[in-house]
This record gives structure tokens, C-alpha cells and sequence, in this order.
């Protein structure tokens, strides 16, 4: 039993309230905003230390022995979660303070992205299917409100499309949920782990694993299912599609690394090679679709559909080093796709547009925001010596090591398609020429550090920068502890043991 | 009552899909409810259909009389029961407040693309914290 584990859900919750309480002060909310994102953090240092040290962390909610209460755990796969939200979550709250305009922080804005930070942690760290589910309803609400607010014409459409697929989605879910039930009679994932590999019937197991694989698939945005994702998040704000694009979708990837390590490995050869299918049709989809826009976020959103495709593969591969890669990529991606997203507002705010033929110049008159989207791009593409290239080295090695070869070709093309993508943005906006109207007359003149505050935009991106550089850098540590959550994945009766007891 | 209950959920499920896939804005959304109506239903029956004593435990005993009915599956139906009506509310007023911004409740002309997503945001204002465009 560890109490800790109720932090990383209590404390956003608390930050919500205070927030709310002060909803007609902005400077208060903001404040409030920071300070509980850096709480998160701490919370989830302390309870990172403790699961690196002791294993497995287990927190049975009211006491309630488990499989009959509600059960948190905490292994390195949710720690790592955990963690990359965390930081996501403070860079958010800071980059907010600038982005989010007065009338969004009255409506609510920072309690609801506490609330949207309980409902992903919620599901990192919960023990429970159905418990789960209701994290998932959480944080849609949460993102359903923050989509919308603010009324303009192209947030409502997103908003509509968003929020119907994602309830049926849900609903999926919750009808997977209750096929489970009816078979093993339990809610327990530890126990479901236990009981799944009794059942007779193995074919209605993986029924319900196909349930979940479309269910998890919507939020993830995996192959067939992607469409609703590239038409919504490029709607609301940018911090706001930041944090939708880094965390949102990863939320599914984990519930699918989850599901398809613990539960569902009865008929692997099966299920596995339909995620392998999969994986390989998101990644080029998704690379293909950036490469016929030119809107800067709509760009990076088929770019997150694509790379969710490298962490499906990496899950398909079922080994050690496929499951490292995929967690690695995981953390990675969510680090570079948001900064790339944080300066695509940016640049908004300095040539007054998305649509990269309109934009132009921007290397000539801000050299240094140039370079901050360079380490995030070719972090993207998988550049060494930045965080991508050691995510993508280890799929690549997975692939070979188990003689997946096609599969390891798609992945590294689309890498270099996704370098094509990148370009276009960096040949228009950057390299191209300053438009000859339509520029806002505060280009060129306004400084990155210096008066207008746009300081408070930059350091979050500077932040994740830093951070880019230093994972490819010095990637041995990381890698070290991804590869102690691949062993705890491949080896269930470990989070088995720890959440149950010794059977 | 337990084989029935499968054909219901399932008729209810088909006609929640056959009126997610029409035009009009709001039969979509009526579509949506159904579906989580016979996926309650299904929840309800999946979690076996018994004929017992209330699972409430009598002054002075430890457990309920035996043979008792299993509480957990409605519990279950409950908790999706009040999230699927809060979600409902939700999107009504999302779809009245799209329909009030862009005048229709047609989805072919209310789903089309944005053209221009970048007018959505402001330009740096003075205080560089400006307003909504409505």
C-alpha cells in the first residue's frame, strides 16, 4: 500500500476547486494553474523513486481488499506516463498564461485542464476496467469543454465531430467492459489476467480483444479510424491542441499497451499481426495526409496519426525491445509533437496566420525561434543526436531482430517522408519570403525576449528543447528504466502478485 | 426474460446506428442516446438475469440470505446510466449553441471544413490578450 498514489489524481482535483474558486481573478487562476502542475510533478517524482527502488506500487482504495475494491497501481509504464504528463501539464499551464485570452480563463479554462489532467492520470494509474472507463469519461468531458470553449464557428464544428465519435467510441468500450464481466465475472485487471487465460472459449476472448481495439483505436486514432482527429484538432488554441495532440491520443496507446499485454495474449498470432496491419497502414496514411496540406497545425495533426502507427508497431512486436521502443516513442513523440504545435502558435502570433503560404521570413527576423522548430522537427524525424533518433533506432532493431522486415522498411520511408513534411514548413515559413501583404505590422519588430511578453512562449518551448537534446544526448537512463517497464509488461505475474498477493 | 433481453438490446443498438448514420444533426444525437441505451441493456443482461433475494443484509446478520442477486452489474448500469446523461446534456447544448452560430442542423453543410482556421484565433493586441472572434 502505497498512499502516494492518490496524488497524481487528488491534487489536480484540489487545483481545479481553488481554481474555480477564483474564477473572476485571472492572475490568481494562473498562478494557482502553475503552482498545482509543479505539485503534480513533485507528486509524481516521489512515487517514481518509489517504484524504481521497490517495484510495483499498489494503493487498495477504502481498504477494500482487491479484486473487490478499486485498485491503483503504479508500475513503470504508468510512471512514465505519469511523468510525461506532469511536464507536459506545467509547460501547458505556463505557455497558457499568455496564450489563453481573458474570457476562456473566466469560463473555466484552468480548472478544466486540471480536470482533463485527473482524468489521464486517472487512467494511468487505475487497476480497474470499468474504473477506467470512467477516467476516459473524465477527461472527454474535460476535453469536450475545453474544444468548445470560446464559441468561434471552426471550434464548434471540430467540437461536433469530435464529441460524437468519441461517445460511440465510449460506448464501445463500456459494451467491452461488460462482455468481460459476463465471462470472467471480474472488473479487477489483475484478476482479469488471472481468469482470461481459463476461459475456454478463446475465440469470444479475442472477440472482445477486437472490441477494445476499436474502442482504444477511436481515441488513439489508429488506421480506419483516424478521420475525426485531423478535423478537430487544429480548432482550438494552440496550447489547447498542444496538449490534446501530446497526451490525448497517447492516453489510447497506453490503454491498448495495457489491454493487449495484460489481458489480451491468448491468441497473439491473431490479434498481433492485425496490430501490425495496422501499424503500418497508420504510419503511411498519416505521413501521406500532411503531405498534401498546408496548414501548419493541420500538418502536425496527421503527423500524430502517423506516429501513433511507430508505438502500434512497436506493441505488435510483443518483444522486450519492441516494447521499449514503443514506450521510448511514446514519451519522445509527446515531447516533440507538442513543442512543434507550441511553435506553430508562435509563429501565429507573429505573422498573423496557420496557412503556410501566407507565411515567410521567419528565419531571416527570428533566427532563434528557427532553430527551437529545427530540434523539434528533426527530433521528429528521427535525427540523431536528438530523443527521436534513439526511439525510432530501437523499433528499427526490434523490427530486424524478429525478422519483420517489411514493416521496418514502412517505418523508416515514413520517417523520411515525415522529413519531407517538415521541409515544406521550413522552406514556406522560415526560408520563403515575408509575404507582401497580410503581414501584421508588428513582425520583424516585435523581439522574441523583451517588450510584448512573448518571453512566456518561448521559455516553455526552450523548456522542451532542452529536454529534446538532453534524452538523445544521454538516452542510456531512459532506456534503462523503458526497458524496466517492457519487463514488467511481458511478465504479468509480477503486477499480477503485487496487486493480489502472492497466489 | 434472458434471451430476450439480447434482442432487444441489439434491435435498439440498430436503430441507434441506423439514425447516427442520417443527416440531420439532431437524430444523430438521438441515435447516440439509443446506443447507450441498449449498451446499458446489454451491460444489464451480460451481467446475468437472476431471480433472488435483495442483496441487503438484515438487522443482525454479517451476510445477506443466500441465494442473493449480484448488486455489481446495476451499480455498473448506474455510474454509465448518470455519465451518459451528463454527456447527453452536453452535446444538446453543442448542438443548439452550432446551431444558433452556424443556422443549420444539417450535417453535410455543418461539418464541412473550415476554411480558414487561422481567423479563429486573435492578432496580438496591445496587452496581447484579446478577444474571442465570434
Amino acid at each position: 500500500m502505497n498512499g502516494l498514489l492518490i496524488l497524481p489524481i487528488a491534487l489536480p482535483l484540489l487545483t481545479a476547486t481553488l481554481a474555480l474558486i477564483f474564477r473572476n481573478y485571472s492572475s490568481i487562476q494562473r498562478w494557482i494553474g502553475v503552482a498545482g502542475m509543479v505539485a503534480i510533478l513533485m507528486s509524481v517524482a516521489a512515487l517514481f523513486r518509489d517504484v524504481y527502488v521497490d517495484g510495483i506500487q499498489v494503493l487498495q482504495l477504502g481498504n477494500w481488499e482487491a479484486p473487490f475494491g478499486i485498485t491503483l497501481v503504479g508500475d513503470m509504464l504508468s510512471m512514465l506516463m505519469l511523468g510525461i504528463s506532469a511536464i507536459m501539464g506545467l509547460i501547458i499551464a505556463v505557455y497558457s498564461i499568455y496564450d489563453i485570452d481573458k474570457e476562456r480563463e473566466q469560463f473555466g479554462y484552468y480548472p478544466l485542464l486540471h480536470i482533463l489532467l485527473m482524468g489521464v492520470n486517472g487512467s494511468f494509474l487505475t487497476g480497474d476496467i470499468f474504473n477506467m472507463y470512467v477516467w476516459f469519461e473524465v477527461l472527454l468531458v474535460a476535453s469536450f469543454i475545453l474544444l468548445a470553449l470560446g464559441n468561434s464557428k471552426n471550434q464548434l464544428q471540430g467540437a461536433l465531430k469530435y464529441v460524437i465519435i468519441n461517445l460511440f467510441s465510449s460506448l464501445i468500450f463500456l459494451f467491452g467492459v461488460a462482455m468481460l464481466y459476463s465471462i470472467t465475472g471480474s472488473l479487477n485487471m489483475a484478476d482479469l489476467a488471472l481468469r482470461l487465460p481459463e476461459v475456454e472459449n478463446v475465440g469470444l476472448v479475442t472477440t472482445v480483444a477486437m472490441i477494445f481495439l476499436i474502442a482504444f483505436g477511436i481515441k488513439a486514432a489508429i488506421f480506419p479510424l483516424f478521420f475525426w482527429l485531423p478535423a478537430s484538432y487544429h480548432t482550438p488554441p494552440v496550447a489547447i491542441s498542444a496538449i490534446f495532440g501530446g497526451l490525448l491520443t497517447k492516453v489510447g496507446v497506453y490503454a491498448l499497451i495495457r489491454t493487449f499485454t495484460l489481458l489480451f495474449t491468448q491468441d497473439v498470432g491473431y490479434t498481433h499481426t492485425i496490430l501490425l496491419w495496422i501499424a503500418g497502414f497508420t504510419m503511411v496514411t498519416g505521413v501521406l495526409g500532411a503531405a498534401s496540406h498546408y496548414e501548419f497545425r493541420k500538418i502536425l495533426s496527421f503527423h500524430i496519426v502517423s506516429q501513433i502507427g511507430y508505438m502500434i508497431m512497436g506493441l505488435a512486436f510483443n518483444t522486450k525491445l519492441g516494447l521499449m521502443g514503443a514506450i521510448f516513442y511514446v514519451l519522445h513523440n509527446i515531447l516533440a509533437k507538442s513543442n512543434l504545435f507550441l511553435i506553430s502558435g508562435i509563429a501565429q502570433r507573429l505573422t498573423g496566420t496557420f496557412e503556410l503560404k501566407q507565411m515567410g521570413g521567419l528565419y531571416k527576423h527570428y533566427p532563434f525561434l528557427a532553430v527551437l522548430f529545427l530540434i523539434s522537427a528533426f527530433a521528429l524525424a528521427g535525427f540523431p543526436p536528438l530523443s527521436g533518433f534513439w526511439a525510432k533506432l530501437s523499433l528499427v532493431k526490434a523490427g530486424l531482430s524478429i525478422e519483420a522486415y517489411v514493416i521496418t522498411a514502412v517505418a523508416i520511408l515514413v520517417g523520411l517522408l515525415t522529413l519531407f513534411s517538415m521541409t515544406k514548413i521550413w522552406m514556406s515559413a522560415f526560408w520563403g519570403p515575408v509575404p507582401e501583404k497580410g503581414v501584421p505590422d508588428h513582425f520583424g519588430k516585435m523581439p522574441l525576449f523583451g517588450p510584448g511578453n512573448l518571453y512566456i512562449m518561448v521559455l516553455p518551448v526552450m523548456a522542451i528543447a532542452g529536454l529534446i537534446i538532453l534524452i538523445g544526448l544521454v538516452a542510456q537512463p531512459l532506456l534503462e528504466v523503458c526497458l524496466i517497464a517492457a519487463e514488467q509488461l511481458l511478465n504479468p505475474s509480477v503486477y499480477i502478485e503485487a496487486v493480489l498477493g502472492a497466489q | 426474460m434472458e434471451a430476450l433481453l439480447p434482442v432487444i438490446a441489439g434491435s435498439i443498438f440498430a436503430a441507434g446506428v441506423y439514425l447516427l448514420l442520417k443527416k440531420g444533426l439532431i437524430t444523430t444525437i438521438i441515435g447516440i442516446m439509443l446506443i447507450s441505451n441498449s449498451v446499458n441493456l446489454a451491460l444489464f443482461s451480460l451481467g446475468r438475469v437472476t431471480r433472488e433475494n435483495p442483496p441487503l443484509v438484515a438487522n443482525g446478520e454479517l451476510i445477506p440470505a443466500t441465494p442473493f442477486a449480484n448488486p455489481l452489474p446495476q451499480a455498473l448500469i448506474l455510474t454509465a446510466i448518470v455519465i451518459g446523461f451528463g454527456l447527453l446534456a452536453f452535446v444538446l447544448a453543442l448542438a443548439y449553441r452550432s446551431y444558433k452560430e452556424l443556422g443549420t442542423v444539417d450535417q453535410d453543410t455543418l461539418l464541412k471544413d473550415p476554411e480558414d482556421t487561422s481567423k479563429a484565433i486573435v492578432n496580438v493586441t496591445n496587452d496581447n490578450r484579446g478577444k474571442i472572434n465570434r
